[in-house]
């Protein structure tokens, strides 16, 4: 199949950025869209030109450095998918693609599609752990957690920090990144004893790092290649107004 | 050079205690007067971060991924090996122990293997203080399942998550000591070179990969965590960026290198679809607990749905031959097992390499819910790139390159022939022997970090007393001048051939003369043509841009660069070695049904190579593998 890419070019983060055009030809359904990219980075570097900077790494939907937003959708809108995960057997012959960098003014362009994610870093710097250090730790099982409970703290845990969220949102909030880890932590018995304090402070990071407020439209949880629940936002909330309350 | 392993005399259970005792201790407000860089930041560097940093070092920590969170550490998926025995089936220290020394053919360090096993529970306690969210049974407690090459339920696990957990355990733990200010993180930020200041290494330069900017680092010991060179093959399970610079430029500064040809095939990952494939990925190992391995007995057969072939013309082989470990039978044994019938021509699917692993039974055993409950991230994950549903069509599997047990040589310390160069997690060499078992490398990696590293770097800090080195040295400069001119070396070829294309023709050459079976024609063949596809490389190699600038195609030319060099070591060892082992399959050495051949009055040992400078030939040291507790038996998974 021949495929049309229209494609975000920026050298680097002071420069104005544009849409350029390239055809893929003879590419395959059974090819995944990053595979696909790479063909067209071949041509480029064989004919002297700069091949697209994207960010990608694992290529198997876990490492969460992909990041396109295709067509309009980040990750390209499969759901529970990233876009090293998409294939091409999604769309069809003689397509016009366009392909975006995330877009939100807390992930600059660094170059092409690639983003500064550091931001989400700093959030989980400022309380996304549980205080322990190394050694002295009580017996894996001395805690009993039920297992409804250690689930759902798993289904908040599998976000892979890519940042869809964020890029499909129309304020660029990062409420489901944040509620994410947030929840996972404060679910568990191990994260109780901090509960109140990294609500706040992750929060107060994330607003500092210039994302917007969240209006509740769900598209977060639509994109989010991880299916990380909405309902953890509102688990956030609580836990935010909760300490809030307490004077913490 | 000879190799002075450390290992603590006295009996196997006691050494590492002992050890402990006998280490030398900084003084905790001292500690802070010394720096340390991490390079890597999957379990092993992370956690070594982490936890050298709570202890008062100072530390820096290098990525080349844009978070420390993404390295590829994230991506395994099984489980991670304990010896617990909350199972109450019999596990023990000494079993683990034992199992890993056998799933290792005898070919790994005794002593090293036995503290790997006795720290094993502490690393879990230590993972659910963090709040990994490890499966659970009804009751609360922790819950394990069964792994290759063992008969005990040891490893635990997150849904098939389970490094991505461990890693964000880690990486939180790392994050925490960030924002205390006591770990700097370097992302996107790529070691080039090791410096080594009157034998001991000193620091690093490094490349800004958004900026291009070349850097010393000085450090007072440099912690190599840089995983394994699985990527020389090209088309693997490890992730893009995945590659050998660090320890092989290690290498050139004399850390000697060990056993470079114990590769690990891992037999349940995705058929290749194409020539355009870039990486493989893997179906975790775990599968083989509920899904049976079969391929139609006749060749007829092959092409038919899997559905129309009855029972009676099944081939399940694994069950077949090795009745008591049945479908969890190790690695190497289940990946040449499925290279075998394949090259019989019973394989299937397209290209006929591909065998079937079927959770037909176990749906009618468990019900669908209970499978989606145990692998259903698996399930999608396999539905995405092939676009079957394995729940009502069995998957085809095949082998793919996996992970590398060789690695840099370190002494039971975990430094490396290079005083104050120490190297943790998959890049060293130490623990798995010639083939490593499922759920170990998570293991590994935390136990070096977390449990090992934290007590031995601070014996070398006190018993070297060496001067605090800074980054104004010569060497830093002639380092930095050398990594100069490596990039402007690639970005003038200007050629037009792409480092990829050269780096496909190498793993391709590679998987067929140095793949799941070697012979001495095919590695002959393989050293005599390494070298010409490196000249042509130099020659005509295409790299884009400059220097001075986020440079991708840069990047990847300088990694495969080095994969050039390396490939013509790992088929070196693999040609000397003149035995199979684990991974390492001579055709030549296998019995009579076609199992691996050991010879361990010739081959007891570590193979560890010596750089002697540029077009010469590398010097092996043996280390000798003395055995004084488990006993050297043929390994028998009958």
């Amino acid at each position: 199949m021949n495929l049309t890419l229209k494609v975000w070019r920026q050298k680097n983060p002071r420069a104005a950025g544009g849409f350029e055009t390239y055809e893929a030809k003879g590419v395959t359904p059974e090819m995944s869209f990053l595979e696909m990219l790479d063909v067209v980075n071949e041509e480029l570097i064989a004919g002297g030109r700069d091949p697209i900077a994207f960010d990608s790494d694992c290529r198997e939907g876990i490492c969460g450095m992909c990041s396109l937003v295709i067509n309009g959708i980040p990750h390209g809108g499969q759901p529970g998918t990233t876009t090293c995960e998409l294939h091409l057997r999604h769309f069809h012959d003689g397509q016009t693609i366009t392909v975006e960098p995330w877009r939100a003014k807390a992930f600059p362009v660094v170059r092409d599609l690639i983003t500064n994610r550091s931001a989400f870093d700093r959030i989980i710097q400022a309380g996304g752990f549980v205080s322990v250090n190394t050694g002295g730790t009580p017996d894996g099982n001395a805690i009993p957690v039920p297992k409804t409970t250690a689930d759902r703290a798993m289904d908040a845990a599998a976000c892979i920090g890519c940042g869809a969220c964020v890029a499909v949102c129309k304020n660029a909030s990062a409420m489901l990144f944040v509620a994410a880890k947030v929840s996972h932590l404060n679910l568990l018995p191990q994260g109780k004893a901090e509960k109140d304090r990294r609500a706040l402070n992750m929060v107060k990071q994330m607003d500092h790092e210039g994302f917007g407020n969240c209006t509740v439209t769900g598209s977060c949880e639509a994109v989010c290649p991880k299916e990380i629940s909405l309902s953890f936002i509102a688990k956030m909330n609580r836990d935010y107004g909760v300490a809030t309350l307490k004077g913490q | 050079m000879s190799l002075d392993s450390k290992i603590p005399p006295g009996p196997l259970a006691q050494k590492w205690d002992k050890h402990r005792f006998d280490l030398k201790l900084v003084n905790p407000a001292n500690k802070r007067k010394f720096d340390i860089i991490v390079v890597g930041s999957g379990l092993a560097g992370a956690s070594a971060a982490a936890s050298l940093a709570e202890l008062g070092y100072k530390v820096r920590c290098f990525c080349f991924q844009d978070s420390p969170r993404r390295a590829h550490s994230i991506a395994a998926q099984g489980g991670i090996n304990a010896a617990k025995n909350y199972a109450n089936d019999g596990d023990s220290v000494y079993r683990l122990f034992y199992d890993t020394i056998k799933g290792g053919d005898f070919r790994a360090r005794e002593a090293n293997v036995y503290r790997l096993a006795q720290v094993s529970s502490n690393i879990i306690d230590q993972c659910v203080a963090q709040g990994v969210p490890f499966a659970r049974e009804y009751g609360g407690l922790l819950t394990n399942r069964s792994f290759g090459g063992a008969q005990v339920s040891r490893t635990f696990y997150a849904r098939g998550q389970t490094g991505q957990q461990l890693l964000l355990g880690a990486y939180q733990a790392l994050s925490r000591q960030i924002g205390l200010g006591t770990v700097e993180m370097h992302p996107r930020t790529e070691m080039l070179d090791l410096v080594v200041i009157d034998g001991h290494a000193k620091g690093i330069v490094v490349r800004d990969l958004v900026s291009g900017e070349i850097s010393s680092h000085a450090a007072d010991a440099v912690v190599l965590a840089t995983g394994g060179y699985s990527n020389v093959f090209f088309l693997s399970t490890n992730a893009k960026g995945c590659n050998v610079t660090a320890t092989w430029r290690a290498w050139k500064k004399g850390a000697l290198f060990a056993n470079p040809c114990y590769t690990q095939i891992h037999p349940t990952c995705i058929p290749v679809s194409g020539e355009h494939q870039s990486k493989l990925t893997l179906m975790s190992e775990s599968l083989r607990n509920d899904g049976r391995v079969w391929v139609p007995k006749r060749k007829e057969d092959c092409q038919k749905p899997p559905a129309s072939i009855p029972e009676a013309d099944r081939d399940y082989y694994l069950e077949r031959k090795y009745p008591s470990f049945g479908n969890l039978a190790p690695r190497d044994i289940s990946s040449r097992a499925a290279k075998e019938t394949c090259d019989d021509g019973r394989g299937v699917g397209p290209g006929g390499r591909g065998v079937y692993l079927d959770f037909a039974d176990a749906i009618k055993r468990l019900g669908e819910s209970m499978i989606r409950d145990r692998y259903g991230n698996l399930f999608d994950i396999y539905e995405k790139i092939t676009n079957e549903n394995a729940y009502k069509v069995p998957m085809r599997i095949y082998p793919a390159v996996h992970y590398s047990m060789g690695g840099t040589w370190v002494d039971y310390n975990l430094m490396s022939t290079l005083p104050g160069l120490f190297v943790i997690g998959e890049a060293n060499f130490s623990d798995h022997g010639a083939n490593r078992l499922g759920a170990s490398a998570l293991m590994q990696g935390l136990a070096d970090g977390y449990f090992v590293l934290p007590y031995t770097i601070g014996d070398y800090f006190v018993s070297a007393k060496q001067a605090k080195p800074s980054a104004n040295h010569p060497e830093f400069k002639k380092a930095e001048e050398n990594i100069r001119q490596f990039a402007a070396r690639l970005l003038s070829v200007k050629g037009r051939r792409t480092a990829t294309s050269f780096h496909r023709e190498l793993g391709k050459l590679l998987w067929e003369k140095c793949g799941m079976a070697r012979n001495e024609a095919g590695l002959t063949e393989a050293l005599k043509r390494i070298p010409e596809l490196r000249e042509e490389f130099w020659k005509n190699v295409a790299v884009t841009g400059g220097n001075g600038e986020l440079n991708q195609a840069l990047e990847y030319a300088g990694r495969v660069a080095d994969f050039m060099e390396f490939a013509e070591l790992l088929c070196l060892d693999a040609l000397h070695r003149r035995e199979s082992c684990g991974g390492h399959f001579r055709e030549e050495f296998q019995t009579a049904e076609g199992e691996a051949k050991r010879d361990d009055e010739n081959f007891a040992y570590v193979a560890a190579w010596e750089y002697q400078g540029a077009g010469k030939a590398p010097v092996m040291r043996k280390e000798p593998l003395v055995y004084e507790e488990a006993h050297m038996s043929t390994r028998s998974y009958k």
